[in-house]
């Protein structure tokens, strides 16, 4: 072997001795460094994997909302061209164990046997009962056809507050209530007594259906001993780990592998039938085998959302000032309790004051068993709920008291200089300006103008009528202090590990625990290291999503990926300067006191003496003069576990045009006005707005799971199961305050979920706001043309 | 979904497809697919034989022919819209085409397609039925009036061929317009009202008006069209346009109930009348 020549690698590799990086990454709108390979297909989704003797899995699935099952048939689905096997739920009962929920939220929760193929009773339409597995993906759906099914039918459980009577039918012997939840601050007996004002709605979360571009899909593949699975999920890690507890395969020996996934919502936040079954039948089979989901299979079986009856009482003082508010929560958790099914409405339990001050607080939340899909996290999870009802119901109070409605907001919020403020529902927030993001938008908006022409119209009898919509929001985002997530029972902590690994030639590999699926945390990541350490973007890689490479991560959700997973990879660069810092003051013979790190180099204070992090690097890579003790290495980790949640904030204003003759609605300006803290980069946040609103105006207007009266899901299809496209959605105005976090070192928030969360709120509020006059005060979403209409009759 | 298996041939000639049909019971014809490949990945239909006529050059073209416009039955709904010889003769099938889903879908559906499919939630068939048009198969000539039979289905019997369209052309002063009420811009019409109108003086001397998704077939609006019959364009036709919903038995289902439908197809009806009228 030839000596390895320093020198020799630094020149080839053009190692540089003066600094190459100079501007500021962090804040720049680059574009993102995925998008090339994403956009032109040059990537790999679960579905493109392929693998010499792959097979191909379909499920049969249960046309009943519950029944149970009598007999199950596969013979003859065995006979058929292509098919290598066919089984029943029963074939797999012994190994198949049940599916995890990893938020058991309270002490009386029932958490029902959730085999991932049932072979006693199902439970919703879409229920895996059976599978094949043949040589090709048609034969696979051609034999589905010759299984026998017999099923004795069991009456279907479909609505919440019927389930809950004695009398209804029971999902699952032990009853159709899943837990109780309860929660209270302040004396809200008091703040109800004698209150000048009390407002009581009711609202509707519709159940809606997650659509992530990308459909699930599994490939898994086993040598005999160890397995490789890979899945278009957001949990890789999470994956791994309930994989081997659910089914007893010791987890060293799984490896789980999340390649380029194409958005998740939420819905990939799961430990999924199919993955299960497909890590079972590589297993039994010992052959790859793939299974990808087409799109109404997918509307039946992917995790749905929201899907709860929301009580909420505000008691209010005559000029508006909140009292209390209490809340009281149905919360349809489908037919099983999955990976975080009973968790979703406990993350709005602490939100339904939102940014309002007020004494007493009271929150109650029942979890109910129906025979349909299970819910579980979607966009926002249980936030955009709280927002929704409580600034729909502080609009009800605004009108009550014939008070402006921003008037009112204006009245009860947080004000700037009393943050950091600890609300009635016990979170700290660190920071906000509320007063700024809301005049900021209200400049945008043209609010004063708008509502002369809202006049206008009301005096003239316009048959289109003018809407405006307020919503502001905060929410608890960054998914985060593991000590908070114990204590209310979470499964898991909220940590995040980062790692850097140096280059010999002064590139840098960068490891994350997030999960990315489209957030553009290749992009992000870079900058933040590029800062940091004060290399080129890119001379940065970033690897994540295969267990065999991010070894340790808690994946991404919950607007958590930036605030955690980025800060760990920044606190893992500030480990790899220290070690830097050291072996330049051993190098340049110095104090590493006497050293300062700069754009890149570390220079002797005061001197001219310098040495570039590449030198360094390539120094610590050779080895063949390092201060004693040091490892030959400047690669560094970080787990870091945040002490706080993070607060975005916002204020959102929409303007909607209501024609009152075909209940029509359109959207004629939206402005949205965020804090997200210090950004840093303005394109990903803006993307993120964007799709958050668009998909929050979706709840509002277009989107809805329907069942009928026998549990059968009528929207399986994307004809009738409507999705705005660009088309439907007005041009969206957006800006920014920045007020800096104070719980991470680069004042960082969360984005994901905020428009989510903000603009449902702001347009049914200007869809009822246009419709007062009257006499409208409610219109249960998704605001259809046909139930505006109706609401008018 | 994934479709089961069936067999493709891809004739040169009406009659080579023509016999390619007749050979096979559960043959059947595909022209853009977009109507029939949901069907199949659905698994709601079996064919064992697909007959692509989409590239028989006798379904091709669009054709003056003096007193009317021959549309080739695989002429595609993108086609339809850039066609100058149907923007100027009768615009009204243009207009229509034009609201058809998204430009995926229009760069491979057909008018023909549109028509054999009979579905009275599609935008065309009530198109054809207002401007009286004419179909010609491999077979025989059938007017509008008689092809749309039932839901999903035409006059036409199994083993025949859409070849073309015939659509008359209307005269001087004759205004056109076709209102889809829909809640996305790529959703199927709730309802839709096509249009034609001629007026002479300031009135209303002649309307003819067709409505999608009012029923198991498309229809007229032979009340209204009675009604408008020289009347002066204000509050009358309003009125007139009140009784559009008259003997349509529309139906009920996820994207709106009847009585809605029928509020709607007043609505539009009358929206859709002043607008070919050139009235704002
Ligand atoms: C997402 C989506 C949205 C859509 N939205 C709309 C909409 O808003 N409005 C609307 O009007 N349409 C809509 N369509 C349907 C579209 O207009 C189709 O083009 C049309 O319905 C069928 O035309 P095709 O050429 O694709 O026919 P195919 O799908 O090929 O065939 C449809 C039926 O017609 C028969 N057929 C086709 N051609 C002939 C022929 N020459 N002779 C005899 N039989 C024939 C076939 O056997 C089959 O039964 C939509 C389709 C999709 C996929």
């Amino acid at each position: 072997m030839s000596e390895i020549d320093p020198a020799a690698i630094a020149e080839q590799a053009d190692v540089p001795t003066e600094p190459k990086q100079a501007s500021h990454e962090v804040g720049r709108a680059r574009r993102r460094k995925e998008d090339a390979r994403l956009l032109t297909g040059r990537t790999q989704w679960t579905d493109n994997i392929q693998l010499p003797g792959m097979l191909y899995v379909q499920f049969l699935r249960s046309p009943m909302a519950h029944a149970r099952i009598t007999r199950v048939d596969v013979e003859a689905a065995r006979q058929l061209p292509g098919v290598v096997a066919a089984f029943s739920g029963r074939d797999f009962a012994a190994e198949q164990g049940s599916l995890p929920c990893a938020w058991p939220v309270s002490e009386d929760i029932v958490i029902p046997d959730h085999p991932p193929m049932a072979y006693e009773e199902v439970r919703y339409v879409g229920e895996a009962v059976a599978c094949v597995v043949a040589t090709s993906r048609y034969q696979a759906a051609d034999a589905l056809e010759a299984i026998e099914v017999d099923y004795e039918p069991l009456p279907a459980v479909l609505d919440m507050n019927e389930a809950l009577t004695g009398t209804s039918p029971k999902v699952h012997d032990q009853g159709n209530q899943a837990f109780t939840w309860k929660f209270g601050q302040g004396d809200i007996d008091e703040a109800f007594r004698d209150a000048p004002v009390v407002i009581d709605r009711t609202y509707v979360q519709q159940r809606l259906i997650p659509t992530a571009m990308e459909p699930r899909a599994v490939v898994c593949t086993t040598d005999g001993q160890s397995f490789t699975m890979w899945s278009a999920t957001q949990i890789p890690h999470i994956l791994r780990f309930l994989l081997a507890a659910t089914t007893g395969i010791p987890e060293h020996m799984i490896r789980v592998i999340a390649p380029d996934v194409g958005g998740g919502f939420g819905s990939k936040l799961q430990v999924t039938a199919e993955e299960v079954l497909c890590l079972l039948l590589a297993r039994r089979l010992g052959k790859p085998v793939k299974w990808t989901e087409s799109r109404s299979e997918g509307n039946l079986t992917v995790h749905h959302g929201r899907d709860q009856i929301q009580h909420i009482m505000i008691a209010a003082e005559g000029d508006g000032r909140i009292r209390g508010i209490k809340v009281d929560l149905l919360a349809d958790m489908g037919a099983y309790l999955m990976l975080v099914t009973p968790g979703v409405p406990l993350l709005g339990a602490f939100m339904y004051n939102g940014i309002y001050k007020m004494d007493a607080y009271d929150f109650a939340c029942t979890g109910v068993f129906t025979t349909k899909m299970p819910t579980d996290a979607y966009r926002g999870a249980g936030r955009p709920e709280a927002t929704y009802a409580l600034e729909r119901a502080i609009d009800e109070l605004a009108h009550e008291l014939k008070l402006d409605p921003m008037q009112v907001r204006r009245l009860n919020w947080i004000k700037h200089e009393e943050f950091p403020y600890t609300t009635i529902a016990g979170l700290t927030y660190d920071s906000g300006n509320y007063e700024a993001a809301t005049d900021r938008a209200m400049a945008l908006f043209g609010y004063d103008k708008l509502r002369a022409e809202q006049a206008d119209r009301r005096d003239r009898g316009d048959p289109v009528q003018l809407g405006l919509g307020i919503s502001t929001y905060t929410e608890m985002c960054g998914l985060a202090p593991s000590r908070v997530l114990g204590s209310l029972s979470y499964g898991a902590g909220g940590w995040e590990h980062g790692s850097v690994r140096m280059l010999p030639t002064g590139k840098v590999e960068v490891v994350t625990g997030s999960s990315a699926h489209g957030q553009g945390h290749e992009t992000a990541w870079s900058q933040i290291v590029a800062d940091a350490l004060g290399v080129p973007y890119e001379d940065v890689s970033v690897l994540h999503g295969d267990t065999a490479i991010s070894h340790k991560g808690m994946d991404t959700y919950g607007s958590r990926s930036l605030v955690v997973g980025g800060m760990a990879v920044l606190q893992a660069c500030e480990k790899v300067k220290e070690k830097a810092r050291r072996l330049a003051a051993h190098t340049l013979e110095c104090s590493p006191d006497d050293i300062e790190f700069s754009q890149g180099a570390f220079k002797v204070k005061g001197t001219s003496q310098q040495k570039t992090i590449q030198e360094l690097t390539l120094a610590a890579f050779a080895a063949h003069d390092l201060p004693d003790g040091m490892e030959p290495r400047l690669d560094a980790d970080a787990t870091i576990d945040p002490e706080n949640f993070s607060y975005p904030h916002g204020t959102h204003l929409c303007a909607v045009e209501v024609d009152t003759e075909t209940g029509q609605t359109k959207i004629r300006s939206y402005v949205a006005v965020d804090d997200v803290g210090r950004v840093v980069n303005p394109l990903i946040v803006e993307g993120q707005v964007h799709g958050g609103i668009a998909q929050g105006i979706a709840q509002a207007l277009f989107e809805e799971a329907v069942y009928d009266a026998e549990g059968n899901l009528l929207t399986s299809t994307m004809a009738d199961y409507l999705l705005p496209s660009a088309a439907d959605l007005p041009t969206f105005v957006t800006d920014r305050t920045e007020t800096p976090a104070t719980s991470n070192p680069l004042g960082v928030k969360g984005v994901g979920e905020a428009g989510t969360i903000a603009s449902t709120p702001a347009v049914v509020n200007a869809v009822v706001d246009a419709l007062r006059p009257q006499g409208v005060h409610d219109i249960q979403m998704p605001c259809t043309p046909e139930r505006v209409w109706r609401a008018l009759q | 979904m994934i479709p089961a298996q069936f067999d493709y041939v891809r004739p040169t000639s009406v009659q080579e497809a023509s016999q390619a049909l007749a050979g096979d019971d559960d043959a059947k014809v595909i022209a853009g697919g977009q109507s029939l490949l949901p069907l199949l990945r659905l698994r709601l239909t079996y064919p064992t034989l697909l007959v692509d006529v989409g590239r028989l050059s006798e379904l091709q073209g669009v054709h003056d022919r003096g007193d009317h416009v021959f549309i080739g039955a695989a002429v595609t709904h993108d086609e339809v819209v850039r066609s100058g010889v149907i923007r100027d003769a009768c615009p009204l099938v243009a207009l229509a085409a034009a609201t058809v889903a998204d430009p995926a879908v229009r760069h491979r559906g057909t008018f023909g397609g549109s028509l054999a499919h009979a579905d009275p939630a599609g935008d065309l068939p009530a198109v054809a039925l207002a401007l009286d048009a004419i179909l010609v198969t491999s077979e025989r000539e059938i007017p509008a009036s008689e092809f749309f039979v039932d839901y999903l289905e035409s006059a036409m019997h199994p083993g025949e061929i859409l070849v073309g369209i015939k659509v008359p052309k209307l005269g001087p002063g004759w205004g056109f317009h076709y209102e889809k009420f829909h809640r996305t811009a790529q959703a199927w019409a709730i309802v839709g009202v096509a249009a034609a109108v001629r007026r002479s003086n300031g009135s209303i001397a002649e309307a003819r008006i067709g409505l999608t998704n009012m029923g198991s077939v498309p229809v007229r609006a032979r009340e209204t069209e009675a009604r408008l019959r020289d009347l002066d364009l204000g509050e009358a036709v309003r009125q007139a346009c009140a009784h559009a919903a008259e003997d349509t038995s529309p139906p009920s289902d996820l994207h709106a109930q009847a009585d809605y439908r029928r509020h709607l197809a007043q609505v539009l009806t009358h929206r859709a009348v002043r607008a070919a009228a050139g009235s704002p």
